[in-house]
């Protein structure tokens, strides 16, 4: 076997763990968000189940989660998963474990705007949702991005774990390589290729940081 | 008609009632200012006018109409859609100017009358840009609050509140965060503003400019009106709670 064709599967790899990557931001970005306002319900009720739901995500391996999502369904509920349900397993933990750390990241976030800001919003006119839209969600949104560049980059890494459940994203790709040629050859390569994916999200990121440096505090 | 009308309010806390039954009426184009010891109930007084707060007792009326109203226990809002009609009647600038950190002079000053009166945006930024060179700030309508010193923020802030036509301003101890300078230039727009048919409440601790700028004063302490009247009979007058609290601005 030689460096490209391990290249080439390696690569192959890399579109599956992109995609997980996409994907899981996609949904957790957002939902976090749902998540944050959830805990921070002023219905006991509300808030203890969102607080419990983070609790558990936090607190448990995403290994674990991966399985239980992928094997719950038919161990739990009986229910035969169609075969191409790996993957949709893999997105699916991932958006719930992610959406958890998210939140938490937002509420710190949402915590941290002055109450002067609502109250100067409510004065003028603004509508509840506009408040949130127009003054609370783009000052937030300055001040979480350092914690959530953190979480983005963690989760280029944690995709690897797809491969506890057997999805070829890159990680799997290299270890099945690996074996076969009897070579620590793929495993390099990933790992390069891992770092120059991290690179590319970190320059992303500092692009936007940038961006929002048009104003200070 | 008076703009408005204030009767006999109560407010309380977890520590006690800071506001014990407090009514007052403005009238068009007045000029009122609030004076008296921090604790007295003034900026809480201010707070409960702005539906900043929830009354416990009394009502709060504009222009004739109830905003407010809570008697033995029945409690009357307006619903929100008047409120926001409510909320172009009545402006508020804060202590510490609560500026959008995010939003340039210009948007900061344009963006309530685009997105809650709905108006055009040439119109809205005509009208900006007239209030700015007012305040004495043209030219800096693309800076951001941060590139500014506290007098010019206090400043955009009455501009941002004036953009929305109010008919009443209310100003909370508006140079409280102000060196002496600042506080001066600050001032002098206010009393500019006097001349204009817009009524003010100020909460202040600026004795000299409550006497020079109001049409009445009135001194608060432990929560009701102790005193009320033209700027010379509140300070010639013989009560002791109103003699001992100006005692205390004469050196």
């Amino acid at each position: 076997m030689n460096l490209s064709d391990v290249l080439i599967q390696l690569l192959r790899g890399m579109g599956i763990s992109i995609y997980i990557f996409a994907v899981t931001l996609i949904f957790s970005l957002p939902l976090g968000l749902l998540t944050a306002f959830g805990r921070m319900s002023k219905n006991i009720i509300i808030s203890s189940i969102f607080k419990l739901y983070i609790s558990i995500m936090r607190g448990t391996p995403l290994t674990l989660q991966l399985m239980v999502v992928y094997f719950g369904p038919y161990y739990i509920a009986g229910i035969k998963t169609p075969g191409n349900y790996r993957l949709y397993a893999v997105m699916i933990g991932f958006v719930l474990n992610y959406a958890a750390y998210f939140a938490e990241i937002y509420r710190s976030g949402l915590l941290s705007i002055p109450k002067g800001q609502y109250e100067a919003a409510h004065v003028l006119g603004y509508s509840k949702i506009q408040t949130f839209f127009v003054i609370i969600l783009p000052q937030v949104i300055k001040r979480i991005l350092p914690p959530v560049t953190n979480e983005v980059i963690t989760l280029i890494k944690d995709t690897s774990l797809a491969f506890t459940i057997s999805v070829a994203e890159m990680f799997s790709t290299a270890k099945a390589l690996a074996s076969a040629s009897t070579s620590m050859l793929p495993f390099v390569a990933a790992g390069i290729l891992y770092y120059i994916f991290n690179l590319a999200v970190a320059h992303i990121m500092e692009l936007t940081e940038k961006r929002m440096g048009y104003y200070r505090e | 008609m008076y703009v408005l009308e204030i009767n006999d309010i109560k407010k309380g806390f977890k520590d006690g009632e800071v506001l014990k039954g407090v009514s007052l009426n403005v009238g068009e184009g007045e000029v009122l200012s609030v004076i008296g010891p921090s604790g007295s109930g003034k900026s809480t007084l201010l707070r409960c006018a702005t539906m900043l707060e929830d009354i416990d007792e009394g009502e709060i009326k504009y222009a004739g109409e109830t905003f407010a109203s809570v008697q033995h226990g029945q409690k009357n809002y307006i619903n929100s859609k008047q409120l926001k009609k409510a909320n172009s009647i009545f402006g508020l600038v804060f202590q510490n100017y609560n500026l959008f950190p995010h939003m340039n002079v210009l948007e900061n000053i344009m963006d309530a009358p685009v997105r809650v009166q709905k108006k055009k945006k040439n119109e809205a930024r005509e009208e900006a840009l007239s209030l700015l060179e007012k305040m004495g700030l043209s030219g800096r309508e693309n800076s951001y609050p941060y590139m500014l010193s506290g007098g010019q923020c206090q400043r955009v802030a009455i501009a941002r509140a004036l953009a929305l036509k109010p008919k009443l301003l209310f100003f909370d101890e508006p140079t409280s965060a102000l060196d002496p300078e600042l506080t001066m230039e600050v001032l002098k727009v206010i009393k500019s503003l006097a001349k204009l048919d817009i009524a003010m409440v100020i909460v202040t601790h600026e004795m000299e400019f409550a006497r020079n700028v109001s049409n009445r004063i009135i001194f608060m302490d432990e929560g009701v009106i102790v005193e009320e009247g033209s700027p010379e009979q509140v300070f010639n007058s013989r009560n002791t709670r109103m003699k001992n609290f100006l005692g205390r601005y004469i050196l």
